[in-house]
């Protein structure tokens, strides 16, 4: 279980996230929406312990993250990062096992082997396994990068997950199968917590979506709750159209046209 | 799932076991070569006979004598010095998350050469007093000391909200190397026509100063590295990550960052102190290493120790017979094969190393 208690991170006297408070359960996806500069990221980072809060506390199974060890933090949360860039030519199965480094000292052990099997597979990298991550597309990194946080909690049920836009150039098909291998974790027992721009994806396999406005909370419910065209214009100032998908009576997003004054456009500049 | 194979013992272990040959037998053969031939045969009866396996063989005694006072110290202090370099540029290399790396990009090279220089420089008032062994520990020492102060200089100036910023760390290095050349500039001179001539050779690099005590003084400086540094090798991989990755993989990292810029400083500026600066060394031998065992620094730390020594090994024993009497700076020897070899894995690699 994960409880966040009024965060505030301030930086240089700037407040990029200010009074967050929610909490989640095991088993639940939640989708973190805001516009740039909403303070997502600053949210991941502060969840990840990669930042301190400069106020209020996270309390991550009944224990503040600040008291975890580093060590026995690894085995309790992993989290996806935005920007991903590897320039050492490792081969795939070596980043993946990367992940395993938690739970061994010197040699992997049969099960951190089967584990870096097992999620290789999921996320689609097997048959890259002894290619060098180096001559890999940007999506195809991002798989591995996948691969290897999910086998860093994949034996630790009850893990948190977080996902600072976890499909940022991965093609439609992996986009779709990112968030449902997250969501079939959380169904494991996981909590996830992902950051997404695709307002769709979110609506589609999020349980609870989180809208975030200037660092603030600005809503927190269920798609269907959350998503309406006044939200949508408060968070994103795009208007859209929100309907019901016939079958999975999820809500779905068709955002309007922007118009552009072409004037804008005049060459010589005036 | 058909050919995985994520267990790579056999192939390092080979490695280690053609450098531990290699190594042993270009021992032999530097032990025996010089001013007067030994036969490798010999070489090794004296060496075998240290060990006190055998007792009774007859030897010339002017063999044992040459190999016991003149050449053992050297070679032993070539494999220490190499072993250091070797070991220290794959580490460095692994904290920058950069190949292209090396000890000497930090400004540890350049700290320790300023600080010998300078002592140097110096002698005429300070040492004419002191014996020649204090002087060479005085040197010794000023050379480690201004490696450690160059280090932690740069990793202060690159540390940013509590933690060290790599590209910060490598701008702060080239600005100390460049500070460091020109006091050494300055420095040289003030010397005299004698002064000059120990500085030139001493900044090419040489084992010519090796004895038993130099040997000693150095050990454990390369010792406690070449131990402690393999057991990084999860780290440094998980550094290639980026460090927030490592982070939250559970590794301390700027605890790991502290203990690479500390061992590196042992094993280098104590190398630097001994026998001047040798480049190329720790830029090459980790390059080559991965060529043929992958980037897995579990592996390529231990293996780096290795054919750092042999390297080392080797280059010393060109500069001793090459145009012997006369001795050549072991760093030219380094440079001259090094450089062709670096350039050719630049050209052929250029895509990777360059990212």
């Amino acid at each position: 279980m994960l409880r966040v208690e009024n965060i505030t991170y301030e930086v240089n006297k700037r407040t990029l996230v200010r009074n967050l408070s929610f909490s989640m359960q095991c088993g639940e996806v939640v989708a973190v929406l805001g516009a740039n500069g909403a303070g997502k990221s600053t949210l991941i980072k502060m969840l990840s312990r990669e930042k301190e809060t400069s106020e209020g506390n996270i309390i991550l199974n009944g224990k503040s993250i600040s008291k975890y060890g580093s060590a026995e933090l690894a085995l309790k949360r992993a989290v996806m990062s935005q920007h991903n860039v590897v320039n050492i030519d490792f081969k795939v199965h070596e980043i993946v096992m990367m992940g395993r480094y938690p739970h061994y000292q010197n040699n992997p052990s049969e099960s951190d082997k089967n584990i870096v099997r097992r999620t290789m597979e999921v996320c689609g990298v097997t048959d890259l396994e002894d290619r060098s991550i180096l001559t890999l597309s940007g999506g195809e990194q991002q798989r591995v990068q996948l691969a290897r946080v999910l086998a860093q909690v994949w034996d630790c049920p009850g893990a948190l997950l977080l996902m600072d836009e976890p499909v940022a150039g991965m093609d439609l098909q992996y986009q779709q199968q990112t968030l449902a291998i997250v969501t079939a974790m959380a169904r494991r027992g996981f909590m996830v917590i992902t950051v997404l721009h695709d307002i769709n994806l979110a609506a589609q396999y999020a349980d609870r979506i989180l809208l975030l406005k200037n660092g603030r909370k600005w809503n927190d419910g269920t798609p269907a709750e959350v998503l309406n065209t006044k939200n949508i214009y408060n968070i994103f100032s795009i208007a859209a159209e929100v309907s019901s998908h016939k079958q999975t009576l999820r809500p779905y997003i068709l955002p309007r046209d922007v118009a552009v004054d072409v004037l804008c456009f005049d060459p010589a500049g005036k | 799932m058909v050919n995985y194979k994520l267990d790579k013992t056999i192939k390092p272990s080979l490695i280690y076991l053609a450098l531990t040959v290699g190594l042993i037998a270009a021992l032999a053969f530097s032990l025996g070569m010089g001013a007067m031939e030994i036969p490798v045969k010999d070489v090794l009866l004296i060496l075998v006979k240290k060990t006190g396996l055998i007792a009774k063989q007859e030897l010339s005694p002017q063999y044992i004598t040459v190999i016991n006072i003149v050449r053992l110290p050297r070679v032993v202090l070539g494999v220490l010095v190499g072993a250091g370099l070797g070991i220290s540029g794959a580490a460095v290399q692994g904290i920058f998350r950069n190949p292209l790396a090396e000890p000497g990009l930090i400004g540890i090279s350049a700290g320790a050469s300023l600080m010998a220089v300078a002592i140097i420089a110096l002698e005429i008032g300070l040492l004419s007093g002191l014996s020649n062994l204090l002087g060479y520990y005085l040197l010794a020492f000023g050379a480690f000391a201004g490696a450690g102060v160059a280090a932690m200089l740069v990793y202060q100036i690159a540390r940013t909200d509590g933690r060290p910023n790599v590209a910060t760390m490598l701008l702060a290095g080239i600005a100390i190397n460049a500070l460091a050349g020109a006091l050494t500039g300055l420095i040289t001179y003030l010397a005299n026509e004698q002064q000059l001539r120990n500085i030139t050779f001493w900044m090419l690099g040489s084992l010519g100063g090796a004895t038993w005590e130099t040997v000693t003084a150095l050990l454990p400086f390369v010792l406690v590295p070449v131990l402690v540094l393999p057991f990084m090798g999860k780290a440094l991989n998980a550094f290639a990550l980026g460090e927030a990755q490592a982070d939250h993989l559970g590794l301390n990292i700027n605890r790991v960052k502290r203990n690479v810029v500390i061992l590196a400083t042992m094993a280098v500026g104590a190398s630097v102190a001994v026998s001047g600066i040798i480049g190329f060394v720790g830029l090459l031998v980790p390059h080559t290493i991965r060529l043929f065992i992958g980037v897995d620094n579990k592996y390529v730390l231990p293996a780096s120790a290795l054919l750092g020594a042999l390297i080392l090994t080797l280059a010393d024993m060109i500069a001793r017979t090459v145009i012997s009497p006369v001795e050549l700076p072991i760093g030219v020897i380094t440079a001259l094969l090094g450089t062709p070899l670096f350039l050719y894995i630049l050209i052929k690699d250029k895509k990777k190393l360059l990212q």
